[in-house]
C-alpha cells in the first residue's frame, strides 16, 4: 500500500552467489572482529578509572549556603510543590536573634529531608528553587543496607562551610554575570545588609 | 468412592500423543528483554497457544497525571518507551504547546528534531542490535552499542541525565545547548555512517542471518493495519506510513528523507527498514545541522515558561510568575487535543482534555507496543518457540508502554 511518494523498499531477500555460499560472509565477519582487536578499547575499569559526569548531571542534591555561610533556604515549598515524586518535606522554622550569620532569610528550613528512594531526580526541583538554594549535583547518591538511611537529611543536603559544593557550570551565563552585580538583595552578603540596615534606620 | 472421583481431575481429552505442554515465558525471563508474561500452550517445540498478560507492571500513568501540573508530567513520559525518552517528551510539550496555541521558535524546533532523531537511532539500535543477539551474533550488538552510549553522553551534556532524561521544557529549551553538545553531535555524525556500515557488513547479507530471519514473524500489511500497527513494524509489511509525513510537526516538512519499507512482514523486514531509518535520522540531523537558524531557543509564554533565574532573584513580577507557573496556577485554557509524533516503535499519540484546572482531567497515551502486543500472541502461534523470542525482539515491544 503507497500513500506517499517518499517511499522506497530496502529489504532484497534474493541471494546472489557469492552470498548463497556462505563464506565470503564468514570471512568478512571475520576480518572485522579481528580488526577490533587492534583498535582502542571503549570500556574503562570502572572502580579505578571513573567516567567523568557532565557538569549539568543529575545526582545527588546540595543545599548550598551563601559566601557567608548562612544557609540560603528559606523553607518556601516551592521545591516540594514542584517534586513529581513528592520527595521532599520540610518544617520551617523562625530565625532568631543572633542566628544571621546561619540562616539568610527570617525564615528557614529547620527540617529538610529528601528520599532518596522515591526521587526520580528529574531536576525540577532545582528548576523550581527561586533562593538559588537547591541544586543537584554530579555526585551520585551511595548505596545503603537500610531504607532509613537513604532519608537524607539537612546533615547530608547542606554544604559544608569548608568543603563547598560547585554549582556555578549549572547556571546559566546570565546568572552568573547578574550574581556580580552590585546593590542586589540576592547579591548582598549579610554582614553588609547589617549596616545599610542599621544606617537607614539611624 | 464415586464422590471422591469428582474432584480428581479428568483425564487430558487430547490424547496421549497429542498432550500440550504448558510453559510460561516470563514475567522475567533472560530472552523476553523486559517484564513480559506469556502462556504458552506447547506442541513439542511448536506453540499451540499463547495468552499474553497485559498489565503486569501496571504504574496507572494516566491516573497520577490527573494530579499532576503539566511541567511534572514529562517526568511520567520518559517511564513509556524509555528507549527514546526524549521523543516522548517533545511530544507531550508539544501536545501542551497545542492545547495553549504556542507558537515555537524555528530555531528550537530544528533543536528538538535533532534530539528527536538521536533518540530514534539510540531506539533503533536497541532493536537492531537485540536481534542479532537473539540471533546469536552478540558481536554486532557490542559495537555498535557504544554509539548509543555516544547518543546519551550527548543528552547528559543538554539535560544532564542519560535514560529519563526529562529534557525540554513546554516551550522551548530553558538554555541554549553547549560547545560541547555540539561538538559531540558533530563527532556523532561524522562517526556513526562506519559503525553502521560495518554492523551491516556482518548481519546484512550474511545468509545464516537471512535464513534465520526471513519468514519469521510476518504479519501482512492487511492484518497489521486491523490491528492499527505504525511505525517500523507497519511500514516492514509494505505500508509507507510515517506520523511525520502524514501530519508533520516540528519542521519535519522541512526536511527531506525517504520512507523505507519492506515487503512482507517478517523479522528480516523490520530490521532492514530500521536500519535504513538510522540512516534517513542521520540524513535529517545533518540538514538540521547545516539549516540551523538563528534566534531564541524557546516561545515567549510568560504564562507557562518560567522566567529566566536572574530576573526571579531580583524582581517581583518575575517571582511571582515563577511561583504562578511552578505551582501550575496558571490559567490553561479548556479545550481537547490530540497529538502524535513518530515515537521510535510507532505513533506515539497524546489525548488530553483541559477543563482549565490544573491538572489535564483525562489524559491518555496512545502506546504502539500495547498495540504490538496484542497482536504478538497471533504472530506466534504455530511457529517455534524460538522464532517467537525473534519476533518479540524485532518487534521491539518495550515493557514501559505495556500497562494501559
Ligand atoms: S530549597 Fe529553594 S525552593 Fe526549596 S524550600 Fe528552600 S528556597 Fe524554597
Ligand atoms: S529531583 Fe525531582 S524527584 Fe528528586 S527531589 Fe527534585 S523534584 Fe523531586
Amino acid at each position: 500500500m503507497q500513500l506517499t511518494t517518499r517511499s522506497k523498499v530496502v529489504s532484497n531477500k534474493q541471494l546472489s552467489f557469492a552470498e548463497r555460499i556462505y563464506l565470503p560472509a564468514l570471512l568478512k565477519g571475520m576480518f572485522i572482529t579481528l580488526s577490533h582487536l587492534f583498535k582502542k578499547k571503549v570500556t574503562i575499569l570502572y572502580p579505578e578509572v571513573k567516567r567523568e559526569h557532565a557538569p549539568v548531571y543529575r545526582g545527588q542534591h546540595v543545599l548550598k549556603r551563601d559566601e557567608n555561610g548562612a544557609e540560603r533556604c528559606t523553607s518556601c515549598g516551592m521545591c516540594a510543590v514542584a517534586c513529581p515524586a513528592e520527595a521532599i518535606t520540610m518544617e520551617s522554622g523562625e530565625r532568631k536573634k543572633g542566628e544571621e550569620h546561619l540562616y539568610r532569610e527570617e525564615k528557614y528550613a529547620a527540617k529538610y529531608e529528601i528520599n532518596m528512594l522515591r526521587c526520580i531526580f528529574c531536576g525540577l526541583c532545582e528548576e523550581a528553587c527561586p533562593k538559588e538554594a537547591i541544586f543537584l549535583t554530579d555526585r551520585i547518591v551511595p548505596t545503603e543496607f537500610e531504607r532509613e538511611d537513604f532519608i537524607y537529611g539537612k546533615d547530608k543536603l547542606v554544604e559544608l562551610v569548608d568543603k563547598r559544593v560547585d554549582v556555578s557550570k549549572r547556571q546559566t551565563p546570565e546568572v552568573l554575570a547578574f550574581k556580580k552585580l552590585e546593590g542586589m538583595r540576592h547579591n548582598v552578603l549579610y554582614t553588609k545588609k547589617l549596616t545599610t540596615k542599621s544606617e537607614s534606620k539611624s | 468412592m464415586s464422590k471422591k472421583s469428582s474432584h480428581i481431575i479428568p483425564p487430558s481429552i487430547n490424547s496421549i500423543e497429542k498432550e500440550y505442554s504448558t510453559l510460561n515465558l516470563g514475567p522475567t525471563h533472560p530472552a523476553t528483554h523486559g517484564i513480559f508474561q506469556n502462556v504458552l500452550q506447547m506442541d513439542g517445540e511448536i506453540i499451540h497457544d499463547a495468552i499474553p498478560t497485559i498489565g503486569y507492571i501496571h504504574r496507572a500513568f494516566e491516573k497520577l497525571a490527573e494530579r499532576r501540573p503539566y511541567a511534572q508530567i514529562t517526568p511520567l513520559t520518559d517511564r513509556l518507551n524509555y528507549c527514546s525518552a526524549p521523543i516522548n517528551n517533545m511530544g507531550w510539550h508539544m501536545t501542551v504547546e497545542k492545547l495553549i496555541k504556542a507558537e515555537i521558535p524555528k530555531r528550537a524546533e530544528y533543536m528538538r528534531v535533532i534530539i528527536m532523531e538521536l533518540a530514534r537511532i539510540a531506539d533503533h539500535i536497541i532493536c537492531n542490535t537485540i536481534i542479532g543477539q537473539d540471533t546469536g551474533a552478540t558481536t554486532g550488538f557490542l559495537y555498535l552499542f557504544q554509539y548509543r552510549e555516544k547518543i546519551y553522553d550527548i543528552f547528559e551534556s543538554i539535560c544532564g541525565a542519560r535514560l529519563t532524561t526529562n529534557i525540554c521544557r513546554i516551550g522551548g529549551f530553558d538554555k541554549e545547548w553547549g560547545k560541547v553538545t555540539w561538538d559531540r553531535i558533530h563527532q556523532f555524525v561524522a562517526d556513526f555512517p562506519k559503525a553502521l556500515d560495518e554492523f551491516n557488513n556482518l548481519l546484512e547479507r550474511n545468509r545464516i542471518f537471512m535464513d534465520r530471519t526471513i519468514n519469521c514473524g510476518p504479519i501482512t500489511a492487511e492484518k497489521a493495519l486491523e490491528y492499527s500497527f505504525t511505525g517500523p513494524n507497519l511500514r516492514a509489511a509494505g505500508v509507507d506510513y510515517d506520523v511525520r509525513v502524514a501530519t508533520p510537526y516540528s519542521s519535519y516538512s522541512d526536511f527531506e528523507f525517504i520512507i523505507p519499507v519492506g515487503t512482507s512482514g517478517d523479522t528480516y523486514d523490520r530490521f532492514m527498514v530500521r536500519n535504513e531509518e538510522m540512516k534517513q535520522s542521520l540524513s535529517i540531523i545533518k540538514q538540521a545541522l547545516k539549516n540551523m537558524p538563528d534566534g531564541k531557543t524557546h516561545a515567549d509564554l510568560p504564562d507557562f515558561f518560567l522566567p529566566p533565574k536572574e530576573k526571579v532573584y531580583s524582581e517581583m513580577e518575575a517571582l511571582i510568575y515563577h511561583f504562578k507557573i511552578v505551582m501550575g496556577e496558571t490559567d490553561i485554557p479548556k479545550g481537547e487535543v490530540y497529538h502524535s509524533v513518530e515515537g521510535g516503535n510507532g505513533e506515539l499519540g497524546f489525548y488530553l482534555i483541559s477543563d482549565g484546572g490544573r491538572t489535564p482531567y483525562r489524559l491518555h497515551f496512545r502506546r504502539p507496543c500495547f498495540i504490538y502486543y496484542q497482536a504478538y500472541p497471533e504472530m506466534i502461534k504455530g511457529t517455534m518457540l524460538s522464532d517467537a523470542i525473534i519476533t518479540m525482539s524485532s518487534m521491539n515491544v518495550i515493557a514501559g508502554e505495556l500497562d494501559a
